[in-house]
């Protein structure tokens, strides 16, 4: 098999599992849902829209982080990540795979958050969005990598937002910059770059997180 | 399991004595000889302790990521405790940075915390990155695999450093002083002379300490192994 081939089989069968169980993408959009519901309190009244701009990034960051701590519990509960290691496929593609997979959710659960934010807060512009296309690619990327980290280790679900918002600070960085900057133009770019930067370096590193 | 120790060309004791002389002398320089910052006053000489902490934790930082690639990719097996101890006094050292840096803000801007301040939020973001380090290294039992999670999170730092830096650098406005320009130091004479006598004395005593921590570190490893054999 080739290896999009491999990554495909991976990820049709997380999209399988999800669309069966409906464990992770009904919770990420009641979560989302709810927090914006919880934003429109905790902004006091008159606060300006860029405030809201900015906590639209804390719940993509906060919802995405739900996903994330969902994704690797299969393979841990049923010990599948021993056997797709033992499988004769790069380990990268089991990376990539998830990293697709949780993409997939992630940008279902936006397809209903924005258009709930453009109802409760105010519209978007093209330049938020492309942000958010850019962010998440970064969020799914980097996020995926470090869930395969925690996922073995004993503090598990506790450990991974320690490990991803430093991480994930350049990311809130650019997409604010995005949302609220005259020219968003520089904060795309370093979107991008950003993605491109850490895609590489967790499809060369992956590896040595699901081996000895 | 292999050799847990490295053959090192300058011992322990010489480097010990040679921190001991620099440090003195770098105290000696900067509280002396160096003249009074015409703006700032006495309270600028922070200066020689805040930027030469400062680079010291970046090369603390930096052997670090370099003993994590050694260790991924020539199997060395004494690199693992190398790479920890090094960002051990890496994220020592970055707090440092944290309290030097927060201590000249307040005097000369008045504020104990500026985030328009580059470094001291580039600082904040890598000492909670690093410390995450810990909580990684501690939540998994010895052994290869947390040598190679240890290792892979350590690459991760020596990227986010500059991805971070450009993130603060395009964010913030920049009030921060700049004494290194693109045409070399902003100043000269005894102001240099100290800042180098400074910088070298900083290297060699975290130098030190990484030997020290890691000997004791190793003399950890060969108990617990005689005491398991």
């Amino acid at each position: 098999m080739t290896y999009a081939a491999d990554v495909g089989a991976l990820a049709r069968k997380d999209l399988l599992l999800e669309l069966r169980a409906r464990d992770t993408l009904p919770a990420m959009l009641l979560f989302v849902v709810a927090t914006f519901v919880v934003f429109h309190f905790a902004l006091p009244a008159h606060s300006s829209q860029l405030a809201a701009s900015g906590l639209l990034w804390v719940a993509i960051l906060f919802t995405a982080l739900l996903g994330l701590g969902r994704a690797f519990v299969p393979e841990r509960e049923q010990r599948v990540l021993d056997g797709l290691v033992l499988a004769p496929c790069d380990r990268s593609a089991i990376w990539l795979a998830k990293s697709l997979a949780t993409l997939a959710f992630l940008a279902a659960a936006e397809l209903v958050a924005l258009p709930v934010f453009a109802l409760f807060f105010h519209g978007l512009g093209g330049a938020t969005v492309a942000g958010v296309v850019l962010a998440d690619l970064g969020i799914c990327a980097v996020g995926t990598f470090l869930g395969a980290m925690a996922v073995v280790t004993r503090a598990r679900d506790l450990l991974l937002p320690l490990l991803f918002l430093p991480l994930a600070i350049p990311i809130v960085v650019g997409g604010v910059g995005a949302s609220v900057a005259g020219s968003p133009g520089r904060y795309l770019g370093f979107l991008a770059l950003y993605d491109v930067l850490f895609a590489v370096l967790c499809w060369a590193s992956f590896e040595y997180v699901v081996t000895e | 399991m292999e050799a847990v120790s490295r053959q090192y060309r300058v011992p322990l004791p010489a480097l010990a004595a040679a921190s001991l002389v620099l440090v003195t002398l770098a105290l000696a320089l900067i509280f002396f000889v160096a003249p009074n910052d015409a703006d700032q006053g006495f309270s600028q000489r922070i200066f020689y302790f805040h930027v030469s902490i400062a680079f010291t934790a970046y090369a603390c930082f930096a052997g670090g990521a370099w003993k994590a690639l050694v260790h991924l990719w020539k199997r060395d097996p004494l690199a693992d405790l190398e790479s920890y101890v090094a960002v051990h006094q890496g994220l020592i050292f970055g707090t440092l940075v944290l309290v030097t840096g927060s201590i000249w803000a307040k005097i000369s801007w008045g504020h104990w915390w500026l985030w328009s301040e580059d470094q001291l939020v580039l600082f904040l973001v890598l000492f909670l990155f690093y410390a995450a380090y810990f909580m990684l290294r501690f939540s998994v039992d010895p052994g290869p695999q947390r040598a190679n999670l240890s290792a892979v999170y350590a690459l991760f730092g020596v990227v986010l450093i500059p991805v971070s830096f450009l993130a603060i650098r395009i964010a913030k406005s920049f009030i921060h002083p700049i004494v290194f320009t693109r045409h070399g130091p902003n100043f000269g004479g005894w102001i240099l002379a100290t800042y180098c006598v400074a910088q070298a004395a900083l290297l060699v005593l975290a130098y030190t300490l990484y030997r020290v921590e890691l000997s004791g570190k190793r003399i950890d490893v060969r108990l617990r192994e005689l005491s398991l054999a």
